[in-house]
């Protein structure tokens, strides 16, 4: 039920380029959403690009350079805080500086 | 070996001045028993009651173990090593999955962040990564060259540049730690469905309590806001019909807040549409509508019902799209393609709700 939930369609910045991917199928191993496929044993190909939440998991764990996503946070608040300190979205959340030990 | 609850010995790299370690004495890295914590798969009452805090309050921003080696049961030199977060929660959900299962643990430091969104902020990373196995001395305490790292710490993660720097090979084990077991089993090997990030109406039920939270703050500051206006009289400020005359007001604030914070989320995949805001937008038309027929309303104005149809729903969208920073499947560019139509519409419905708010004003004190 919650995996089918889709976000909006044709948004995803993931480019893949087939011309270096050696279907090594990291990709597959890393997507939480199972964007890619491994096409017939050889190499990989996008399956539901749509479902890409641009996490970059993909494109990181890709040694040949096939994969290029502008990864982010998927979190509006995060994203207005850009807008408004003109800097990069940043989670507030995550910004703990007082970390125990 | 000692048992330590929150946190292990210190290593040199860390901060110490908090309360819960400064009682640790610091022993020398690389001597491996005394750096090694050993843990235990059981949750005491204590681990119970911190992962609800966490849920519930800023509590989860000072909830962390100390980076470093954990021993989970007997590990030895073949035993598997797991790579997890310095967030308590994540530490915790883990060495619970490995309950009879001996292995080492090794826990980055991420300032106490869980494990996908350290790994989106690159603090469970490559480099981290790197530094904890060199601190660790890894390669003398283990015989073999494997690291299981959790999926969802993989858009932190090179595995190659880690596998170049230090020889030990990344497998990414399941998104769900209960599913550990299964993998190790399957010889290290996902299903399909254990790759997948599931958003159950649980998984979002527990995360409502963070969403109302914030909203309530700004409900607060509305109803205050709304009780003044509300107050003012042309003869000055009579707090008592302010309490009477605001009522529906403050109902149908409440009513967006349940709907964009607590409702939208929980019918999220039965929402028709795939925008946060619109979705949000639809519950709260629905609550406001909800809310009109269910109270008396001292003045029905035209102003007052303009007012409310405009007003709260798109106060619902508004929350209901905050959502998207608690979702498994918003991307970036979606979420700023909403906010690209959404915040013009958010920022002048405030400018107009603002003034249709002084009009029933002037209208309530027969000026119009």
């Amino acid at each position: 039920m919650g995996a089918s939930v889709k976000y909006l369609a044709n948004v995803t910045s993931l480019k893949f380029f087939s011309d270096t991917c050696t279907g090594c199928g990291r990709c597959v191993e890393v997507c939480p959403h199972a964007v890619f496929i491994i096409v017939s044993g050889k190499k990989a190909a996008l399956s539901d690009k749509d479902r890409c939440m641009e996490c970059g998991a993909c494109a990181r764990n890709c040694a040949f350079g096939a994969i290029a996503v502008n990864a982010g946070v998927g979190c509006a608040s995060a994203i207005i805080n850009g807008m408004v300190t003109g800097g990069e979205p940043s989670c507030g959340c995550s910004d703990a500086q007082n970390a125990c030990c | 070996m000692k048992n330590v609850s929150c946190c292990g010995p210190q290593t040199k790299d860390t901060s110490d001045n908090l309360p819960c370690c400064t009682k640790q004495e610091a022993p020398e890295i690389g001597f491996i028993p005394s750096i090694v914590s050993r843990v235990s798969a059981e949750w005491t009452w204590m681990d119970y009651l911190g992962q609800i805090r966490c849920r519930v309050s800023s509590f989860r921003n000072s909830y962390t173990v100390k980076p470093g080696l954990y021993a989970a049961g007997n590990p030895d030199k073949n035993s598997d090593v797991f790579v997890s977060a310095n967030y308590k929660m994540s530490f915790d959900i883990l060495r619970r999955a490995l309950k009879d299962i001996n292995a080492w643990i090794l826990v980055l430091d991420t300032k106490g962040i869980n494990v996908w969104c350290a790994a989106g902020k690159g603090t469970f990373g490559t480099d981290e990564l790197i530094k904890r196995i060199d601190a660790s001395q890894l390669e003398k305490t283990v015989s073999h060259k494997r690291i299981i790292a959790p999926q969802l710490g993989a858009p932190g993660i090179a595995a190659h540049i880690v596998q170049q720097k230090t020889g030990f090979r990344i497998s990414y084990g399941p998104i769900d730690a209960r599913d550990i077991r299964r993998y190790v089993e399957a010889g290290y090997k996902a299903t399909e469905d254990m790759r997948r990030v599931k958003f159950t109406v649980w998984d979002r039920l527990v995360l409502t309590p963070m969403e109302l939270l914030p909203a309530l703050k700004g409900y607060v500051l509305y109803a205050l806001l709304i009780f003044f206006i509300i107050s003012l009289k042309p003869s000055g400020i009579i707090f008592k019909d302010g309490l009477a005359n605001g009522l529906p007001f403050f109902f149908l604030g409440f009513l967006a807040v349940l709907s964009g914070a607590l409702v939208t989320p929980l019918l999220l995949p039965f929402v028709p549409f795939r925008s946060f805001a619109v979705k949000g937008w639809i519950i709260g038309l629905f609550f406001t509508f909800l809310g009109i027929k269910n109270i008396t309303i001292a003045t029905p104005t035209t102003a007052f019902y303009v007012f409310s149809w405009l007003f709260f729903p798109l106060a619902s969208s508004y929350i209901a799209l905050q959502f998207t920073g608690s979702t498994v499947f918003t991307g970036m560019s979606g979420v700023k393609k909403e906010l690209r139509f959404a915040m013009p519409v958010y920022i002048s419905t405030a400018i107009i709700s603002f003034g249709l708010l002084v009009l029933f004003k002037l209208n309530q004190w027969g000026l119009l």
